[in-house]
């Protein structure tokens, strides 16, 4: 990969706090005009390690550099090159819809009529026309969501970092903001967003899944879909499901279980041969299950997969 | 540092306090409510204290001295009684601050050329105020007793004097000794520490309690433009507030000014930058917006209330005090504005306190500059 293609590069990035590790070992690059995403659970590190790249964290050990410049060294100098948007959201609630683009664009020395161009443009893109005289705090959740976008892209920044910024927002508005993102992505710009919902995580080009501080896959979704699900996926449905559960770990030929909604995923070698043992074995513990198919692995299959297995495990029970 | 970014900063900042009801209050109603209070309120001046009196005699001479009690301004005769516990009672219930008992063979002794003794009772909860009344009961007495002596001269011929030798007294710069021309200069300097305590101490803290920092920091706005974005609209507040306090002091409580414009407000300018600073670096290390208002609280308004001069005479209190008020920008305001308002000192000699004030406003300015960074650690 050519340098001036990657936006983001991190070279084992660590984040400390005392003697807990927030962050371990991170690397990784992440190439322009890519919609990149960070998965992962609450507290896996992806706020702390998307703090360090808008250089709000100083980084225990390690590099990272976004748009070519290093963030411990020349934080200001990133800055004028992304857009972020926090986890919170944290646009000031007593300002009108306005007075909060006017407030960014002077932060970003927008000025002028360049200022009335991009406010006119992130009203548009937001979908917020008519609303300027609005008090921020009246608004729903999503309308807020795509405001504090429009806010964090005023200067055009070729890279945005965006910190699980569909949080609390309804699946429509939720729909709408990736359709922004995609567009913005489209026009050049770089998109590093953290998420822990596994349906958005399919609108990423690419995702890091994070577990503990540490990558425990990368790839495209479809790849981390194929590739970290050992053999085969069976969804079993039986009543009652604790003690399914608890009687399938023991079982013969099943390598994971886990609890999805109301039914159990195991993954097994072989599907079509295992679901019939499956069956007689349930039915040997005194349960009578229900339906027992073969089932397409979903990312959070995949990602359960690889948190209970592997090195992210081996982290998990030291 | 880029005007564009540090108006942007003031703007918004503005809004945020014209938005704020409570802010506005602060701003516009506290320093006229605090005016009135101390100007109305406060009042050091012992006058009309109520006396019962228990004259056991009732003779001409013991109405005599009553007379002279009453004809004192500080002393209001507010009954006369005809039983110990009566005065007892009144002292009890605070009806009255003393008692003067006049004994039954007052007129006697006095005619008979022996000396008497006239009991005053006082309410000592209040020590000064005990003092003073002791001091003025004794003055009425003394009064009346040189009285006695000049007429028992005269009627045996002699000629004398009133007395041998007085003492001519002018008051400068307070006249008629008010109370209220030595508190309410001081006020403004109360009123600054308000504003310093409790707006300034909330800006930094507010945005950290919010999350509003984390984005206003991610932006390339430097450290330097938050803080002067921030505190230019309090300072222009905090300008508009003196002149407010100076206009009221002087238009409606008659307070002397006798000195320039141009020192109180540079004097005022420099104690704002101090308070401002102060406020700034408080609210940086403190985070939270409760934790802000109270130590802003105890490291700026309660040392400005009671150690500042404001009220109490610095030269009155303990030695250690004395000292540590040398370490209070306020008691250098104050002891400028006194001087402004009553004496009309020149400019040039307030330097013992203006050079204090600047090199407070130096340090705090510098100190509050290095505690605010760009990080979230």
């Amino acid at each position: 990969m050519h340098a001036t293609e990657t936006s983001v590069v991190m070279e084992n990035l660590v984040k400390r706090f005392g003697s807990f590790v927030a962050v371990d070992r991170l690397n990784l690059s992440v190439r322009k005009g890519e919609v990149f995403g960070f998965l992962g659970p609450n507290g896996a590190g992806k706020s702390t390690t998307i703090r360090m790249l808008c250089g709000l964290l100083r980084p225990t050990s390690g590099r990272a550099s976004v748009a070519g410049y290093d963030v411990a060294r020349d934080p200001e100098a990133v800055r004028q090159n992304i857009g972020y948007m926090s986890q919170k959201f944290s646009l000031y609630n007593d300002l009108k819809v306005i007075e909060n683009l006017r407030l960014f664009a002077g932060l970003y020395s927008v000025t002028g009529k360049l200022a009335g161009e991009r406010i006119a443009w992130a009203l548009e893109m937001a979908d917020l026309n008519g609303r300027e005289q609005r008090i921020t705090g009246t608004l729903p959740g999503g309308w807020k969501q795509r405001l504090a976008l429009g806010c964090a892209v005023l200067h055009r920044p070729p890279i945005i970092f965006l910190d699980e910024p569909t949080s609390g927002v309804d699946p429509i508005s939720r729909r709408r903001f990736w359709d922004l993102i995609h567009q913005m992505a489209e026009q050049g710009v770089t998109v590093f967003v953290t998420t822990h919902y596994m349906e958005e995580a399919e609108y990423c080009n690419r995702l890091a899944l994070i577990f503990r501080g540490r990558i425990v896959a990368l790839g495209t979704p479809s790849e981390l879909k194929r590739n970290s699900m050992k053999g085969e996926l069976l969804l079993v449905e039986c009543e009652p499901l604790g003690r399914a559960l608890e009687a399938l770990q023991s079982a013969p030929g099943v390598m994971d279980v886990a609890v999805f909604g109301n039914a159990l995923h195991l993954s097994v070698e072989d599907a079509a041969s295992s679901a019939p043992r499956i069956d007689a074995f349930l039915r040997q513990c005194g349960l009578t299950p229900g339906k027992i198919e073969k089932i397409r692995p979903t990312l959070e299959d995949a990602f359960v997969s690889l948190t209970t297995t592997g090195p992210a495990a081996e982290a998990r029970t030291q | 540092m880029s005007l564009t970014r540090l108006i942007a900063i003031a703007r918004k900042e503005v809004l945020h306090i014209v938005r704020d009801a409570r802010s506005l209050g602060i701003v516009i109603v506290m320093p006229v409510t605090l005016m009135l209070l101390f100007g109305y309120g406060v009042n050091l001046d012992l006058k009309g204290m109520p006396v019962y009196v228990y004259d056991q005699e009732g003779s001409q001479q013991s109405q005599d001295l009553l007379k002279h009690f009453q004809s004192s301004q500080y002393f209001h005769v507010a009954r006369v009684v005809d039983s110990y516990s009566a005065v007892s009672r009144a002292l009890d219930d605070g009806s009255a601050r003393m008692a003067i008992v006049i004994p039954w063979n007052f007129s006697l002794q006095l005619g008979a050329g022996r000396p008497v003794t006239v009991q005053a009772l006082v309410d000592a909860t209040d020590d000064n105020t005990a003092n003073v009344l002791i001091g003025y009961a004794q003055a009425v007495v003394q009064g009346y007793s040189s009285q006695i002596q000049l007429d028992w001269l005269r009627q045996r011929g002699i000629a004398a004097e009133t007395s041998p030798v007085s003492v001519q007294t002018r008051t400068w710069y307070n006249e008629n000794l008010e109370s209220s021309v030595f508190i309410i200069p001081g006020v403004l300097a109360l009123v600054m520490s308000v504003i310093g305590a409790f707006l300034t101490s909330l800006t930094i803290a507010r945005e950290w309690e919010r999350g509003t920092m984390e984005q206003l920091i991610s932006t390339p706005v430097t450290a330097m433009e938050i803080m002067l974005g921030k505190l230019a609209p309090y300072f222009v507040i905090g300008m508009f507030d003196v002149a407010v306090c100076a206009f009221i002091a002087i238009a409606w409580f008659k307070v002397p000014f006798r000195g320039s414009f141009a020192a109180l407000t540079f004097s005022s300018a420099l104690f704002l930058v101090v308070v401002l600073a102060l406020g700034f670096y408080i609210s940086v290390i403190a985070k939270n917006q409760f934790t802000a208002s109270q130590i802003a609280l105890l490291v700026n308004f309660l040392p400005a209330f009671l150690l500042s001069g404001f009220l109490f005479a610095i030269e009155q209190m303990p030695v250690a005090l004395q000292w540590i008020t040398r370490i209070l920008p306020a008691r250098y305001y104050v002891s400028v504005l006194k001087k402004i308002f009553l004496k009309g000192t020149p400019t040039a000699m307030l330097s013992a306190d203006l050079v204090p004030l600047a090199v407070f406003a130096a340090l705090l300015a510098i100190v509050a500059t290095r505690s605010f960074h760009k990080r979230l650690e």
